[in-house]
């Protein structure tokens, strides 16, 4: 196991820099999941520390060394992909070794570890089959199987869930989980999936644009976003953010400036005002109603932005009549209006 | 037959017969027979007597091995056999090496002048082997390699097709396989030994037929490069036993007969693995 510390880290293809200069502290036995849009570059960060794109800029440290000259096999780290990559042509249990390709183990040591792998990942029984004859949740074991074997300084996991159905996805993601609790292994794991970000890590990186936005624990991102983006990009739904003049009231910046107001659909509650001096009243004609079983979200329209509240499971709203909402000033975000950022820490 | 569905009790329910699928069938049907038409010839006279051969039956009255065992017998056969496998056999393996090398090469790895390379080794496709069989034969007559196995052998080493054929189907091999085993830790050349070129092994064998086939029946080069009796090829050597012995149908028949059973084998031992789609297996379900 081993601390991955990148700075500064910059790529360039050809004249199009699309990492702008990373600095990023892993910690040994840290599970770090980076999240972000599509192309905003988590994929080439996580391909330079595995060593498969080469650095433009900047230092890679793979516990105290740098690894930017080295080869992929020198770096002692694995890799599991999005689409496995697991050979065809091989068994399970080769597949597995494969992964012990450069150790130099006699082979009674090599069977075992590839057998205590194949136990681990529950594959025991398809161990001499091949791929072709694995789902896809298995192939993805054989993935990882063959990560695992090495004891690798760090595993690298390039959004390996992204090709499963939900249920086994859900799955899968507390294999993963509890199985960097068992090994106690450093994981960089890219992701584009929010749940997944959420439920996983120690820490979340959010990316976008080639930048690092925020990064920090899951429940540290979720309650204090640092701005309108990653407050949107954490959470399901996405928070509301409106501007402060469509809520009425007095939320705007130093001298009545606007400001955008967010609020998260899980706090803001649809139904009548108990009296208990809500800062944020709001209300519009039902477009929608999702009922989701414990509670049910209710879309209404408000000016010409639609706003996302909850309402208790036995009191669903009719499409087309008016509700009103309500949040406590607690729940609510403050961006600028202009930069987007976050104006106060909580 | 998909068109054709049998109702119990009724037969064929001729209303279900496609008229297209008819047409299909007969085309097929006389295709078929005009391909098979000369084999079963060749077969047929191989088995008769010197008297019977223009007796078209397609059945010999009185069927004999005599001509198998005659060619068997006189000594050059065997030879030339045995030269027409090791030209074949060594020309195809070296094409499926360094075919496969430079395609996967091309295919795989960006460096300057890699369109260059390829757009060159294309181009000698549009030379005919007409206008190369001087050049070669001045080659081989100042390096001394006349009459010498690998006079006969040189020009088919390697193949501008060959190398097209695999660049083509290197490149469907997907890049995650290859960054894969590289942070497992196999080096470039096992890499393409151990992992690319299994997922290609319809291509191989397709490669394989092709340049056996190639290298079994030809004709032109093996003829201009040999003058000795001992280094004749197959096809070279048949044709000499049809001057030499005064155009004796029936021994140059049996001699083309004992000629197809390699390729018959070659074919039938390949083209199971020719099959599709084995390379899917390894990826997203
Ligand atoms: N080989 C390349 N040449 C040029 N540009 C590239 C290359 N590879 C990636 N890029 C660009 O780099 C940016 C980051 O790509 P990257 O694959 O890292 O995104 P990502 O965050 O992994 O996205 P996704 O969630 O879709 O996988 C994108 O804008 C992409 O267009
Ligand atoms: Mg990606």
């Amino acid at each position: 196991m081993a601390t991955i510390s990148l700075k500064n880290l910059t790529k360039t293809y050809g004249k199009v820099e699309v990492i702008h200069g990373i600095d990023l502290e892993i910690a040994d036995g840290e599970f770090v999941v980076f999240v972000g849009p599509s192309g905003c570059g988590k994929s080439t960060t996580l391909r330079m520390v595995a060593g498969l794109e080469e650095v433009s800029g900047g230092e890679i440290r793979i516990g105290d060394r740098v690894v930017n000259e080295l080869d992929p096999k020198q770096r002692n780290i694995a890799m599991v992909f999005q689409n496995y990559a697991i050979y065809p042509h091989m068994t399970v249990r080769e597949n597995i070794a494969i992964g012990l390709y450069t150790q130099k183990l006699d082979k009674a040591e090599k069977a075992r570890r590839v057998e205590n792998a194949a136990e681990i990942l529950g594959l025991t029984k398809f161990i001499d089959r091949r791929p072709a004859a694995l789902s896809g949740g298995q192939r993805q074991r054989v993935a990882m199987g063959r990560a695992m074997v090495r004891d690798p300084a760090a595993f690298l996991f390039d959004e390996p869930l992204s090709n499963l159905d939900a249920q086994l996805r859900a799955q899968m993601r507390i294999e993963i989980k509890a199985l960097h609790q068992r090994l106690g292994s450093t994981i960089a794991y890219v992701t584009h999936d929010q749940v997944e970000a959420m439920t996983m890590a120690d820490r979340i990186v959010v990316m976008k644009d080639g930048h690092i936005l925020q990064q920090g624990r899951p429940m540290e991102i979720y309650s204090n976003p640092v701005d309108v983006f990653t407050a949107r990009f954490i959470g399901t739904p996405s928070m509301n953010v409106i501007s402060s003049g469509q809520a009425g009231g007095e939320f705007g910046g130093d001298g009545g400036t606007p400001v955008l107001l967010g609020v998260r659909p899980q706090d803001l509650h649809v139904g009548p005002d108990a009296g208990e001096g809500h800062a944020l009243s709001l209300s519009g004609p039902v477009t929608a109603v999702e009922p989701l079983g414990p509670e049910t979200l209710v879309h209404f329209q408000l000016g010409d932005d639609t706003v996302i509240g909850t309402a208790p499971a036995t009191e669903i709203p009719e499409v087309g009549s008016t509700v009103t909402a309500h949040a406590g000033r607690a729940h609510l975000h403050r961006f600028d209006a202009k930069t987007e950022k976050a104006l106060e820490r909580r | 037959m998909s068109s054709v569905t049998e109702t119990p009790g009724t037969g064929l329910p001729m209303s279900r017969i496609n008229p297209k699928a008819i047409v299909r069938w007969t085309i097929l049907f006389i295709g078929g027979v005009l391909m098979v038409t000369p084999l079963l010839y060749m077969f047929s006279t191989s088995l008769k007597t010197p008297g019977q051969i223009y007796d078209l039956r397609l059945i010999p009255s009185a069927p004999t091995l005599a001509n198998y065992m005659e060619v068997l017998r006189e000594g050059d056969f065997m030879r030339w056999f045995i030269n027409s496998s090791i030209v074949a056999v060594v020309v195809t393996a070296s094409n499926l090496f360094f075919d496969s090398l430079v395609g996967y090469t091309l295919a795989k790895f960006k460096f300057r002048g890699r369109r260059f390379v390829f757009i060159a080794i294309l181009s000698t496709l549009m030379i005919p082997t007409e206008m190369l069989v001087i050049p070669w034969y001045l080659m081989s007559a100042q390096f001394g390699w006349l009459d010498t196995y690998w006079g006969i052998m040189f020009p088919g080493m390697t193949t501008a097709f060959g190398t097209f054929l695999m660049k083509q189907f290197f490149e469907t091999v997907p890049d995650d396989f290859l960054e894969a085993a590289r942070i497992d830790g196999m080096n470039e050349f096992t890499i393409w030994w151990k992992i690319a070129m299994p997922l290609v092994t319809p291509a191989l064998s397709a490669l394989a037929i092709f340049t056996f086939l190639g290298n079994w029946t030809a004709f032109f080069w093996p003829l201009i490069v040999t003058t000795s009796k001992e280094l004749y090829t197959l096809p070279i050597g048949l044709t000499s036993f049809a001057v030499e012995q005064a155009i004796r149908w029936e021994m140059i028949m049996t001699g083309a007969a004992l000629a197809t059973i390699p390729t018959l084998v070659i074919f039938l031992v390949l083209q199971r693995f020719i099959v599709r789609g084995v390379m899917l297996a390894g990826l997203k379900g």
